[in-house]
């Protein structure tokens, strides 16, 4: 097994058992869903209907209900589209990429996100497809013998590599998916009670057993589809950014588009995972497994990559005066001082700026902040797109044409109908689907779950017998590892001699009182597990009055006392806990 | 023909796999293990080898990108050359660049979803079959060891449940099959 740093901090809080991780995640599943699900999922359906209703008017009429015209032939349709594939690269980079990176992190976030990208990237998928007027004709695009003679697609067109690229990473992106979600299928078919439930997740499951050849597959088979992805997400968007660099239009033929729409993309995906990932988290209950940590590794994310869009901005702006085109100098500065300067402003500020305030540790941590710029990178990408394809059309190469682009009620009854559809999808999915990777996070649970790794002696949680043979990492080894550990936590955690422990504990229960006879269920505390339990009792600490009665003092005591995780009991508030537990009437 | 299976399940993947290791040195043939997540490091020790599953998805690769490039040559230069702006579309070489995009994204879908086909038959996990684990704990938290009589003739019955009785397991169960 990896052994992790001891100054790494953990990836998975509390005192979770096997059985635990397989219960937080499938209890939302299994128990009645809350009010709160019923009437998102209402407001959702409602508005992803009446999106429906629009895309229906819009095929019955055609396209012209569009605010399109001679000048600006894609506006909000394009923009959308290519919005929300980018929304669609986290997904599979969270759950390709840093699988090839080996970063654990990501187990606790990778289905939900994968999800976001399969339902993104239908989203995206329908706005090319109702562009084209004629959905019915829709196969067109194939390379399929036609009733023209032999004329084919042709292949030279971005926007047919476009229908490859997109089409391949939907499916691959699914499989990828559904063979992550098997186990984890099963493990809901095995718990399941009603037999309706048992039989769709026995369906679902594909009967999957876990032996250890299928897992020797199952692992093969994600590390093989992971490295096929992870190209893949790189080609994604760097062929819909073909879609406008092999154009001649300026502002849009520039050769830096391909890393740097890739660069956005991997942006605007990570912040609205963070938004769905920050709702979620709270309302599944899943504090636990994504929490400021995973917050944190997702912000850096946001900030590197919305550093390589803000250099790409500029990089741009400047090569249009460098390049001495006056053309594309033009589109430029009509970007920033014509008509449209509120969009580009607007593209700057939630684009550029917004990402560098991550510098600051204090803010990538807090989850509130991080919901708002999440929310706030959002709106900055979708003005990006609106800023690259309205803007670069709106004024053409001949003057008399220039126009301008008004949305209508139905661009905005389309654009607003496929945020109430991915809602609907993504609440389905996190009602009936296991909403964390549950094979993944329990391999991770020894290697990184806070109370493996920060009581080294707590491997003896649950009742280990003694090898018979010696195990491969011999005794001398552990003792270093422990020497290691002790010299990190130095200053917090100083080992005590015998008689130090005795007074300290004679100090610490003078100041708390007697237990009396007492002896309540202090496992009910959040932050305490059976381990630490059984420390608190051996110290003498047995009921809920006692606790109640820390303070400051006797935190760092029992700190020094119990040596697991300092300042934790602290941060959870104790002594706040135990004064409602005695409160509370008994059951 | 008359078998014994004997099932012993524990509680913690590394007992498991200390236990094993314990059992394959006094000889004893491991069937098979289940558990709720990959136990790394089981496989050499229980006598599993690497898939090949790999080697599958090159091979699915390969097909998917010889039909690409024949796909392609026969489309776009053999059956109809298209005239794009008097560019010559005459051999495949000379456009070998536009066609680069596709051919790539051809081959990425032939070699994954190939190899998720097979791994899906090789595993016998296909939508509707039965579970076939021995116990339903084995996908929640509990790790199960399976053993064959036929497997193990070198021992009789009471021999191996004494010798696994020193590994820790939890439970016992056995089934004739």
């Amino acid at each position: 097994m990896h052994k992790e740093a001891a100054i790494r901090e953990p990836l998975i809080l509390g005192h979770k058992t096997y059985h635990d991780i397989t219960e937080d995640v499938c209890r939302p599943i299994e128990d009645k869903a809350p009010k709160t699900w019923y009437i998102l999922f209402g407001i959702a359906l409602v508005i992803g209907l009446y999106g429906v209703g629009c895309i229906l008017y819009l095929l019955g009429t055609g396209v012209g209900v569009w605010g399109l015209n001679k000048t600006i032939g894609w506006a909000w349709d394009i923009t959308n589209f290519v919005w929300w594939v980018g929304i669609g690269h986290a997904g599979t980079l969270i759950s390709a990429v840093l699988l090839l990176f080996r970063q654990k992190w990501r187990m606790a976030i990778n289905r939900s996100a994968e999800a976001m990208t399969i339902f993104a990237v239908f989203m995206a998928g329908l706005f090319p497809l109702i562009h084209m007027g004629r959905l019915w004709l829709g196969y067109w695009v194939l390379p399929i013998p036609n009733q023209f003679g032999s004329l084919w697609v042709n292949f030279n067109s971005p926007l047919l590599w476009d229908v490859f690229a997109i089409s391949t990473y939907l499916s691959v992106s699914l499989v990828f998916w559904y063979i992550g979600l098997i186990p984890d299928f099963a493990t809901i078919r095995d718990r399941a009670k009603k037999p309706v439930a048992k039989k769709m997740y026995s369906i679902l499951s594909f009967g999957w057993s876990g032996r250890a050849k299928h897992w020797n597959r199952f692992e093969l088979v994600s590390l093989v589809l992971a490295g096929l992805a992870t190209p893949l997400v790189f080609s994604v968007h760097s062929i819909v950014s073909f879609d406008f660099a092999t154009s001649v239009i300026p502002g849009w033929h520039t050769t830096i588009f391909p890393p740097y729409f890739v660069a956005g993309a991997v942006f605007s995906g990570f912040a609205m995972v963070q938004t769905l990932m920050l709702i979620m988290r709270k309302a599944m209950g899943l504090e636990a497994y994504i929490h400021k940590k995973h917050v944190e590794y997702m912000n850096i994310v946001i900030m590197v990559t919305g550093s390589i869009v803000g250099t790409a901005y500029i990089t741009e702006l400047f090569i249009s005066w460098y390049s001495g085109v006056e053309y594309e100098a033009y589109a430029f500065i009509n970007r920033a001082t014509g008509p449209y300067w509120w969009a580009y402003f607007a593209m700057m500020t939630c684009n550029v700026v917004s990402p560098q305030l991550m510098w600051f540790k204090k803010l990538r941590r807090s989850l509130l902040f991080t919901f708002i710029i999440s929310i706030v990178v959002n709106i900055g990408m979708w003005f990006e797109r609106y800023v690259i394809i309205v803007t670069s059309l709106h004024r053409d190469y001949l003057p008399s044409s220039w126009s301008m682009h008004f949305p209508t009620h139905i661009d905005i009854g389309v654009y607003v109908g496929t945020i109430g559809l991915f809602f609907v999808f993504f609440l389905l999915f996190a009602r009936f689907f296991p909403v964390l990777a549950l094979n993944e996070v329990k391999s991770i649970l020894k290697s990184s779950g806070e109370s493996y790794k920060n009581a080294p002696d707590a491997h003896h949680d649950e009742p280990t017998p003694t090898p018979v043979v010696e195990a491969a990492s011999p005794v001398v080894e552990e003792k270093v590892e422990e020497k290691v550990i002790e010299a990190v936590k130095k200053g917090t955690k100083k080992k005590l001699s015998d008689e130090e422990i005795q007074s300290k504990t004679y100090e610490l229960i003078a100041k708390i009182g007697d237990a009396g006879s007492a002896l309540d269920d202090l496992k009910v505390i959040s932050g305490v597990g059976p381990v630490l339990e059984k420390k608190l009792n051996s110290i003498g600490i047995c009921s809920y009055d006692q606790v109640s009665k820390i303070s400051k003092e006797e935190y760092d005591l029992l700190d020094q006392l119990t040596g697991s995780f300092p300042g934790r009991a602290e941060r959870d508030d104790w002594a706040g806990q135990a004064k409602e537990l005695m409160n509370k009437p008994k059951s | 023909m008359a078998d014994k299976v004997i099932y012993a399940m524990y509680d913690d993947d590394d007992v498991l796999k200390d236990g094993a290791k314990m059992l394959v040195s006094k000889g004893v043939k491991v069937t098979d293990v289940y558990s709720p997540f990959p136990i790394h490091g089981i496989d050499p020790i229980i006598g599993i080898k690497n898939t090949r599953l790999g080697i599958m998805s090159f091979v699915y690769g390969l097909i998917g990108l010889t039909l690409a490039t024949y796909g392609m040559w026969f489309f776009m230069i053999d059956d109809w050359p298209m005239n794009i702006g008097g560019k010559p579309s005459f051999s495949y070489k000379e456009n070998f660049l536009s066609f680069m995009p596709i051919t790539f994204e051809f081959t990425v879908l032939c070699a994954a979803h190939g190899m998720a086909i097979t791994y899906l038959i090789v595993n016998k996990t296909l939508p509707g079959m039965p579970a076939q684990n021995p116990d339903p704990r084995t996908t929640d938290d509990k790790f199960v060891m399976e053993f064959r009589m036929s497997d193990n003739t070198s021992m009789t019955e009471s021999e191996l449940v004494d010798l696994l009785k020193k590994t820790g397991m939890t439970e016992l169960d056995q089934k004739d099959i």
